[in-house]
């Protein structure tokens, strides 16, 4: 293989996941290796030791949302806090009703727990967003009723970057006593949360998206008012019942220490991803019949999703091998699935096929950025001289009226 | 997805792409597939007055195999008289790039191209 084809192709992906920050790994060896002791070992210095570090990085992941240390249940990540506040929140107030609130731009792993409580016998409506990938407040005051128990809404959009307003949906919830939880996995680092005075009750977090290691996340559960959760894993009681298991104490330090540094840098850090995302909008919204896709105010910088009218999905995967980011498009089975979240949106199939979602984070230089630009625009240049479709649009044809022989 | 190296080769450096004027009475047009289906092939044949294809010309929308699939054809078509080009099947398509199964709707739809090329082009001759 000659160099040019061994190259690592431009990260480009944080949505998906983040490295792990130098600074973090560090932190974490010495607990796999000399400090190994478990936490819950109350009769040695090893267990003390262990206790110490976990308690230290329980106030890191607390004081970034400010939070009280003691409202912070580790997970394994930010699928399990999902479905330990979903399905425990639910279980516990049932005696309240058993309607549920979501919204269909979820993450899965909010969609699947509550298809599950759906499964178990409880009510749930899914809102469909505006266009612009945000939740109409009035629509979703509509959705309330009296059986209500939970809300359940993330904070930032994994597909499409865009932020929802958590605060008047949440003082909305508080009127009708409904419990509120929210999914904040991709909003930690990029978005400043204020536990202290946002009306939110459970709060999902996960290392591996803020240069922590994977396998490791956190459930904010409030104190006052006091929250209650059925436990979704039994066995000997730790973290006061809510989720039974040794504590992985190295992945529990790496994600404090993640959070930590999160918290001293974010201020510098967002605004050098602001530049880069505005010099990335600008770079591809010169490419004609481009569509970016989620509202540009409302959101967090660190996403552009971008969908290109005329080209294929995975032929444009395929020409862009030079970077490595996601596609709207699932193109693994013979019939192609395009994603549930532009769907939302009310993109077409073939836009939402032709989607990419470039995500930009901690060590992303501003020449990747031009390089990209550079790359997209070639590329597609060369899958339009390649497509009829464009040929027919440019020679004014309405794709709309044409009568496609389906197959 | 792995894609063999003759899907790539025609990916990276396809083969005669462009268009021929559809109102010349000597080329034959065929236009197969949906963009919601994900592929669309554009197909033409211009046929000299002896029956031979002289010159053949594709634009495709589609993955990697569906471009790779058109521009081999084009190749294949060259030279035959409209009758061979008929007989060019899917399999025969499949079979020289190596389509895994989930691609073999890509050859089919080539093939599909060919039969409307050449069906335009006899429509014109009547
Ligand atoms: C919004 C959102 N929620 C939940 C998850 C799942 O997090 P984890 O990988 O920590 O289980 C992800 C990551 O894929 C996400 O983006």
């Amino acid at each position: 293989m000659n160099n040019e084809q061994r190259k690592m192709p431009i990260y480009l992906d944080y949505s998906a996941t983040t490295p792990v920050d130098p600074r973090v790994a560090e932190k974490m060896i010495p607990y796999i290796t000399e400090d190994f002791g478990n936490p819950a070992s109350r009769s040695h210095a090893y267990g003390w030791n262990a206790e110490k570090a976990v308690e230290n990085a329980r106030k890191e992941v607390a004081l970034l949302v400010n939070a009280d240390p003691r409202e912070i249940v580790w997970t394994s990540g930010a699928t399990e806090s999902n479905n330990l506040a979903i399905k425990g929140a639910s279980q516990f107030y049932s005696s309240k009703g058993k309607h549920i609130i979501t919204c269909s731009t979820e993450h899965k792993a909010v969609i699947d727990a509550v298809r599950e409580m759906e499964r178990l016998g409880y009510d749930a409506t899914y809102l469909t967003p505006e266009p612009n990938g945000l939740i109409d407040l009035e629509k979703f005051k509509a959705a309330i009723r009296p059986d209500t128990v939970l809300t359940t809404i993330m904070f930032v959009n994994n597909e499409i970057g865009v932020m929802q307003d958590i605060e008047s949906i949440g003082n909305i919830c508080r009127q009708n006593n409904i419990i509120f939880h929210v999914d904040a996995a991709q909003a930690t680092g990029k978005v400043k949360i204020d536990l202290e005075k946002l009306p939110v009750d459970l709060m999902s977090f996960s290392a591996h998206k803020t240069y922590g290691p994977k396998g490791i996340g956190a459930l904010f559960v409030r104190r006052k008012p006091r929250i209650r959760i059925e436990a979704q894993m039994h066995g000997g009681g730790h973290e006061r019942g809510m989720r039974s298991g040794t504590l992985a104490t190295h992945q529990i330090v790496g994600m404090g220490e993640a959070f930590r540094l999160a918290r001293e840098e974010m201020d510098t850090e967002n605004k050098r991803i602001y530049q880069l995302h505005q010099r990335l909008l600008n770079g591809l919204t010169e490419i004609e019949e481009t569509y970016v896709n989620g509202d540009l105010g409302s959101r967090v910088p660190h996403n552009l999703n971008v969908s290109f009218n005329y080209v294929e999905g995975e032929s444009l995967i395929m020409a862009i091998k030079e970077i490595a980011v996601s596609s709207g498009s699932a193109c693994t089975s013979a019939s192609l699935e395009p994603s549930y979240v532009l769907r939302a949106l009310g993109r077409s199939d073939e836009l939402a096929h032709s989607s990419i979602r470039f995500s930009i984070g901690r060590f992303t230089k501003e020449s990747d950025i031009d390089f990209t630009i550079e790359l997209v625009k070639q590329k597609i240049d060369r899958l339009r001289d390649l497509s009829p479709l464009w040929e027919m649009f440019k020679d004014g044809v309405d794709l709309e009226k044409v009568e496609w022989a389906e197959h | 997805m792995a894609y063999s190296n003759k899907v790539l080769d025609h990916y990276e450096n396809p083969r005669n792409v462009g268009s021929l004027n559809k109102d010349d009475p000597n080329v034959g047009t065929g236009m197969v597939g949906a963009p919601a289906c994900g592929d669309v092939m554009k197909l033409q044949i211009k046929v000299s007055d002896t029956g031979l294809i002289e010159d053949a010309k594709f634009k495709t929308y589609g993955c990697g195999s569906a471009i790779a699939s058109s521009s081999l054809v084009t190749e294949w078509l060259k030279g035959k008289s409209i009758d061979e080009a008929a007989q060019i099947k899917n399999s025969a398509i499949a079979e020289e790039l190596e389509l895994p199964p989930v691609k073999i709707h890509c050859s089919v739809l080539a093939e599909d191209a060919i039969k409307a090329a050449v069906a335009d082009f006899k429509s014109k001759k009547k």
